[in-house]
């Protein structure tokens, strides 16, 4: 599945193009809006490095099953004998790996548009980002397959969605901000283990409960 | 009706859509190596039936059993030997015709080896177009991969929605031949159709459904395609 996704991806580039168009706009917004001063600069990044995620995460994670509307795949799929949790552990690996290029290309910008200099702070962003990154897979996965056959499903996917995403954008933003304050990734293990501790919940529930909601 | 063989059996199906009867009390039967046609005005149930049979949607109240599997209770049993050619192909545009071979077959939990693919495709005379992406495919390749895909399965049910339609007359000929072999194999086919032509040769049994019943279920090979007319003619009027 995941395998399937990313090579109707790679010939199609629907989604990644849009992203990386998307998330381009949004860093030249927030360049404008917020200007040179560094002290200003310091206070919001972390916020503005995940609204840049989670936004353009919204925008990706909601198009994750709409690759099956085409001739009616999503049939296909609830008839291919066999557990369907995998169908989600294939979607779930597939949105991880676009999201990271995507937010490795974002990541890239960002340092560029605000001059910042990741360097020291990189291996533990990078740890931070992975698994904020895997908790909003394992739901928008789930609610994507969830609101595929709603009519308001672009409405409703991201009203499902951000708030369940609470716990990770809290750990992931407070962490982020350590981090690019200069602290080691050990004084914020309490934030980096919120996470882990969301995305366990997350895809253990998504693997118990995505065969109901794929049957409707 | 009922028999021990039937390897689709329906029995009083009634199906709901909020206050409308879309199914009101369809019962039938198809036995291995039949083929039934089922006719009917837009909105008289046929595809809503074969959704049903296919466990794609629940039954209001009646059973349906395929393979002597309920389809609601044992739908993973039903499921493992029955395929499905609705409107869609069930085939992803953006991938080859082998991709998409491999990617079901590996799916259902089915052997994927490269020789078992190439001669799924042989044999609806899709090898030359292995390697070429189903987006380029017109909609008579697109159902012949989709009879590919199908028999990496071997279903012994199938369930076809307007099977002919969009095919020319080669396209036609050939999936006519397909069924008539499949038939002979033991399979037991469902066919949807608005198609009055020399496509229902294939069927043994013709069963018009309006307003929800089966209004008539006959023997095919006596009447004539002016005779099929007439019939569906009187019973769809007569029913609405």
């Amino acid at each position: 599945m995941a395998w399937k996704d990313l090579v109707v991806e790679r010939r199609s580039k629907e989604t990644l193009n849009s992203l990386l168009f998307f998330s381009l706009a949004l860093l030249f917004v927030f360049q404008f809006t917020l200007g040179p001063d560094r002290e200003r600069l310091a206070a919001v990044l972390p916020g503005v490095l995940w609204l840049g995620f989670i936004l353009s995460s919204v925008l990706g994670l909601g198009r994750t099953f709409m690759v099956e509307r085409d001739n009616d795949c999503w049939e296909a799929l609830l008839l291919a004998p066999g557990d369907k949790s995998a169908v989600y552990v294939g979607k779930l690996v597939a949105c991880l790996a676009l999201m990271l290029v995507v937010e490795a290309t974002v990541l890239a910008l960002f340092t560029v548009f605000f001059n910042v200099d990741l360097g020291p702070a990189l291996p533990g962003l990078a740890l931070v980002i992975v698994l904020g990154t895997l908790g909003i897979a394992a739901v928008g996965a789930l609610f994507a397959a969830m609101t595929s056959q709603v009519r308001a499903r672009e409405l409703l996917f991201p009203v499902l969605l951000l708030p369940v995403l609470v716990p990770v954008l809290l750990g992931a933003v407070k962490a982020t901000e350590a981090l690019l304050l200069g602290e080691s990734l050990a004084s914020v293990a309490h934030w980096w283990q919120l996470l882990v501790a969301a995305d366990v919940v997350y895809i253990v529930v998504g693997l118990l409960t995505f065969d109901v909601i794929l049957e409707g | 009706m009922m028999t021990h063989e039937a390897l689709i059996e329906v029995v009083g199906l009634v199906r709901l859509f909020g206050a409308t009867r879309v199914l009101d009390g369809v019962s039938l039967t198809v036995a291995p190596g039949e083929a039934v046609a089922l006719l009917g005005p837009n909105g008289s149930g046929k595809s809503t039936l074969l959704k049903i049979v296919a466990t794609l949607l629940r039954p209001t109240r009646g059973t349906v059993r395929v393979l002597g599997h309920d389809c609601v209770r044992q739908a993973e049993a039903v499921r493992a030997g029955l395929g499905l050619i609705a409107h869609g192909a069930h085939v992803y545009d953006d991938l080859t015709a082998l991709e998409n071979l491999r990617f079901w077959a590996t799916l259902g939990g089915l052997p994927a080896d490269h020789e078992r693919l190439t001669a799924a495709l042989d044999d609806v005379a899709l090898e030359r177009y292995a390697g070429m992406r189903v987006r380029t495919f017109s909609l008579g390749m697109k159902r012949r991969l989709a009879l590919a895909r199908l028999s990496l399965g071997r279903p012994r049910v199938l369930l076809l929605d307007e099977p002919f339609a969009g095919l020319d007359q080669r396209g036609r000929k050939w999936l006519a031949t397909r069924l008539e072999a499949f038939k002979a194999g033991g399979g037991a086919v469902l066919m949807a159709t608005h198609s009055f032509g020399r496509e229902l040769e294939i069927a043994d049994r013709l069963a018009i459904l309006a307003g929800g019943r089966v209004v008539l279920d006959t023997l095919r090979a006596a009447l004539g395609a002016d005779d099929v007319q007439r019939l569906y003619a009187a019973h769809t009027e007569e029913a609405s």
